[in-house]
């Protein structure tokens, strides 16, 4: 079976390890912060200029000041700190972040990604995508493999315009855990239920099989 | 002796000398910290042919977004747009020039704009179409590619508080672009909650210096929330995000 969103949320959330300072995209990668284990500490960044987001506030703790990188309302965690956005990218640029999650259309096997722009379609803007990608060394892109058409997002070459160039090691797919080196892609786990053929037949670009591929735990 | 008060009571007072095709920086992200009568009298004043500086371009009714209908803007430089059916409108028409710029480099284009330095190098944007047309160089093996500060004829920001000298304190993340705005106009008008007397605001607590700022005025604020997301009130201690 393919993972659903939580469950991709889920699976991220066993890369976190404590004192993590942590960037999470919208969609998905939002999702994550549900998913924190009890016995370890991370501080998440939104680059709007907030370390140290905390859960969504009750109705009596609204404030229009305090929101995140996707304009929700938020509150902020113990030990939280506030700055603006020239430094919240100084974060970011300069490669202070230790994980970075988030989403995309496409990634090739040259860790390529796109993820902000369908020409002619969507053309709504980067935000914050490019210096996340650009200064982040520990990025995990979160997406479905394939469209509901059965075409695959993990190609030779991204069809779309690119967000960074041979930025991106490893996504995490609602069939697989993949790791891109070396110009090609690296099937690491899968989704429990789902065939290393499934796999292969939904990635286009070259995917390097090695012995066993074990399932992911959730 | 007007020293160096730099209140203004009114609007009008608060944007004169903006006149058509001038350059507007705006603070903001998305709705919060946006300075909201400032732009509300760009309209009433019909300024027309503005380039924008703003990391997005507010709603179909609030923020930047009510200069679209009469066409005020020319072109907006922003980092996230589209929340909004007339600028989409406008721009698929080609009305509205919308040059997109990555978020984090849009910060440091004004950050430098209001610094005095003329163009940076970064890393964001290589091999995409942002790198378009620009001077590409390599430093320890790494590809950059050059950027060029902002500067605007005109900044508007909002902040939370000032002192009359222009002091500026802003509040939680309605900060944002707004310190960076301040710096890179050649005429900074600040829309503040509340004016307080010089010297009480603590000197070691002050976001915004007043040598940047050129005017400010108090308004009152609508401050409307794009998303609002909330959680139950029973489910305090439940959460995972650290946040408790």
């Amino acid at each position: 079976m393919a993972l659903s969103r939580e469950q991709i949320a889920q699976r991220v959330a066993q890369e976190l390890k404590d004192g993590y300072y942590v960037n999470l995209g919208i969609g998905i990668p939002t999702l994550v912060a549900n998913y924190v284990p009890n016995d370890i500490e991370v501080m998440l960044q939104s680059e709007n200029g907030l370390l140290g987001m905390g859960q969504f506030p009750t109705e009596d703790e609204i404030d229009a000041d305090l929101i995140n990188a996707g304009k929700q309302t938020v509150t902020m965690a113990n030990g939280a700190s506030i700055f603006d956005s020239a430094e919240s990218f100084a974060m970011i640029r300069g490669g202070h972040v230790d994980l970075t999650v988030l989403g995309a259309f496409e990634v090739d096997v040259n860790g390529n990604i796109a993820s902000y722009m369908i020409p002619g379609k969507l053309i709504k803007g980067m935000g914050g995508a490019m210096d996340l990608v650009a200064g982040a060394d520990n990025i995990i892109v979160t997406m479905t493999h394939a469209s509901k058409h059965g075409v695959s997002k993990l190609l030779n070459n991204c069809s779309l315009p690119l967000t960074g160039k041979g930025c991106i090691k490893k996504v995490l797919t609602d069939l697989a855990f993949i790791e891109i080196k070396g110009g090609k892609f690296h099937l690491l786990e899968r989704a429990p239920g789902v065939s290393v053929e499934e796999i292969i037949k939904l990635t286009e670009g070259e995917l390097v099989v090695t012995g066993e591929i074990p399932e992911m735990k959730l | 002796m007007a020293g160096f008060d730099k209140v203004v009571n009114s609007y009008e007072e608060a944007m004169a000398g903006l006149t058509d095709n001038m350059t507007v920086i705006a603070g903001g992200f998305g709705l919060c910290g946006i300075a909201e009568n400032l732009i509300a009298e760009i309209k009433r004043k019909g300024t027309k042919g503005l380039t924008l500086v703003s990391n997005n371009c507010g709603v179909d009714d609030f923020g930047l977004g009510v200069l679209l209908p009469n066409r005020q803007i020319k072109k907006i430089v922003a980092s996230y747009v589209g929340e909004n059916a007339e600028f989409e409108r406008q721009m698929m028409a080609g009305e509205l020039e919308v040059e997109l710029t990555p978020q984090g480099t849009l910060a440091e284009k004004m950050r430098a704009g209001g610094a005095g330095i003329p163009a940076f190098f970064t890393a964001t944007g290589v091999g995409t179409p942002v790198a378009e047309g620009k001077e590409e160089r390599t430093f320890n093996g790494r590809d950059y590619i050059l950027e060029e500060a902002i500067v605007g004829d005109f900044a508007i920001v909002k902040a939370w508080k000032a002192d009359r000298y222009g002091n500026l304190i802003f509040r939680k993340t309605a900060r944002n672009f707004n310190p960076m705005a301040a710096t890179a106009g050649k005429v900074t008008v600040v829309e503040v909650e509340e004016i307080v007397e010089v010297g009480e605001l603590d000197p070691d607590q002050i976001h915004t210096p007043g040598i940047y700022v050129n005017r400010v005025i108090q308004g009152s604020f609508e401050k409307r929330i794009e998303q609002r997301t909330t959680r139950p009130a029973d489910q305090q201690d439940d959460q995972k995000a650290k946040g408790e």
